[in-house]
This record gives structure tokens, C-alpha cells and sequence, in this order.
């Protein structure tokens, strides 16, 4: 898993690379920590290169949410394949969380 | 057609088991949302059984054997921790309450068992043995 930031001024975007799991996940939790994470007013997931997601990457973005919601910041995905979708879809994540088509429309929100 | 695989209880070693299972499947013309929903709940399988039955200790080990054919994927899973991992507790997640406490875990049994068909957990002796089984043959669309 490769992760790789663009930071705005009031948006985090970080592209996600590669295949997220019980592993890789440790990672992505280190980044979504980070206390300046909650100054921005958006984070968005680029998961066009996302390749695979378990329970485990799923965790982190489901332990971060509400973090995220109290302070005003909005997660959002964008660019998601449909084999990663289905995942958040098997669950119900998917009516949970914000996950749009592409970038301008995350970029809108 | 029958594979096998050993690994030892190290989580950097699920995607070793991931392609292992996906290979097993290559020659069977599932949809690449079949083939992924096969190879996760092996995955979460195998990193439950890592990290909460086995510690992590990278000295034990499990041993994956796949059957697959036309018609279903089966694979158990051995392994020989003093505990057998089971979650006998396990109650369907409530996703919007895991939101507000922040929880990080306890959703990957719930993909398990919508996935797959038969989900079984038993003991041979001193092995702990993890049953999963798979239908691939389509139903007609209703």
C-alpha cells in the first residue's frame, strides 16, 4: 500500500495505491490520525488504485467517521472500483458513507 | 482440483494466501466481484485466525487446502493454537453504532457470512480446523 497526499487549503486528498488489509491498514490509520487531519473541512480517498479492501481498511475508515463528522471535516471516496464498492455494499457502508463517481463531484461537495 | 499452502502466523502473509486462492480460481470463469468476495472471506478468515487465535507468533503456522471444482470452492484452514478461534459471540454489526464509538473491528465475520455459504469451525485432535464453503454455480435470475 502506497499512500500519497495533496494537501489544499482546506482539503487532504490522499490517493490510495495498491491493496488495503489487515497489514497495509496499520498505515492508513497512522495517516487519518494525525491530528492536523481534522483542520481541513474535507478528506478526500482517491481509490481509482485502490485494488482490494478487508475488514480491516474498512475498520479505519469506520473509526475515524465520527471523529471526522464532530469536528466538520467531510470523508468522502471518489473513482472507487466496482469489486471495492461491493465490498462497502455487502455491508451496508456504502449508504453510510460518502462515495461519489468521480473527483469533481467530491471536489463539489 | 486440490492446493495446498503453508504459512506461518504472520499477518504480512495474507497476501500470499489472497493469490493463493485467487489462482485456485483462475481457471473457473467466476466475475471479478465473485472472485474478490471468495478471496475476502478466506483473507479475514486467515487474519482472525493470525492475529486473535495465534498471537501472531510467527513459530506456528496453518495450512490452507483449497477443493474446488465447476460446482463449489471449499478450503480448510488448520491450524493448532491452544485456543480454537470461534466466534461464538458473534452478533450482526450495528454499523451506524460502530460509527459513533469509533470501533475498528468486528465487521469481517459479517462479510464472511454473507459471502459464503457454510461457515464451520471444529477440532481433529489438536488441530483447529476452519470450514468454508462456496456455491459456483449461478441461480437462475428470478
Amino acid at each position: 500500500m502506497k499512500i500519497t497526499q495533496h494537501a489544499s487549503a482546506d482539503t487532504l486528498s490522499l490517493l490510495l495505491d495498491g491493496e488495503l488489509d489487515a497489514s497495509s491498514s496499520v498505515l492508513l490509520d497512522g495517516e487519518l490520525t494525525k491530528p492536523e487531519t481534522l483542520q481541513y473541512q474535507k478528506v478526500l480517498i482517491n481509490c481509482q488504485k485502490l485494488n482490494y479492501i478487508s475488514s480491516a481498511g474498512l475498520g479505519v475508515f469506520i473509526s475515524h467517521l465520527q471523529q471526522f463528522q464532530d469536528a466538520g471535516v467531510k470523508l468522502v471516496f471518489f473513482n472507487m472500483q466496482e469489486k471495492v464498492h461491493n465490498v462497502f455494499e455487502i455491508l451496508g457502508l456504502d449508504t453510510l458513507m460518502t462515495i461519489v463517481p468521480s473527483e469533481s463531484e467530491a471536489t463539489a461537495i | 482440483m486440490k492446493n495446498a499452502l503453508r504459512i506461518s502466523c504472520s499477518r504480512g502473509n495474507l497476501k500470499v494466501v489472497r493469490d493463493f486462492v485467487a489462482d485456485s480460481l483462475l481457471n473457473y470463469h467466476l466475475s471479478p466481484l465473485q472472485l474478490n468476495q471468495i478471496v475476502l472471506a478466506v483473507d479475514e478468515i486467515v487474519a482472525n485466525i493470525i492475529i486473535h487465535a495465534n498471537g501472531e507468533d510467527e513459530s506456528q503456522h496453518l495450512d490452507l487446502a483449497i477443493d474446488v471444482n465447476e460446482q463449489a470452492f471449499g478450503i480448510e484452514i488448520f491450524d493448532n493454537a491452544a485456543n480454537l478461534y470461534k466466534p461464538s459471540s458473534y452478533h450482526e454489526p450495528d454499523l451506524p453504532e460502530f460509527i459513533r464509538q469509533g470501533k475498528k473491528g468486528g465487521v469481517g465475520m459479517a462479510l464472511v457470512n454473507r459471502i459464503m455459504d457454510r461457515v464451520e469451525f471444529t477440532t481433529q485432535g489438536t488441530q483447529n480446523v476452519c470450514r468454508l464453503y462456496k456455491s459456483l454455480v449461478q441461480q437462475p435470475q428470478q
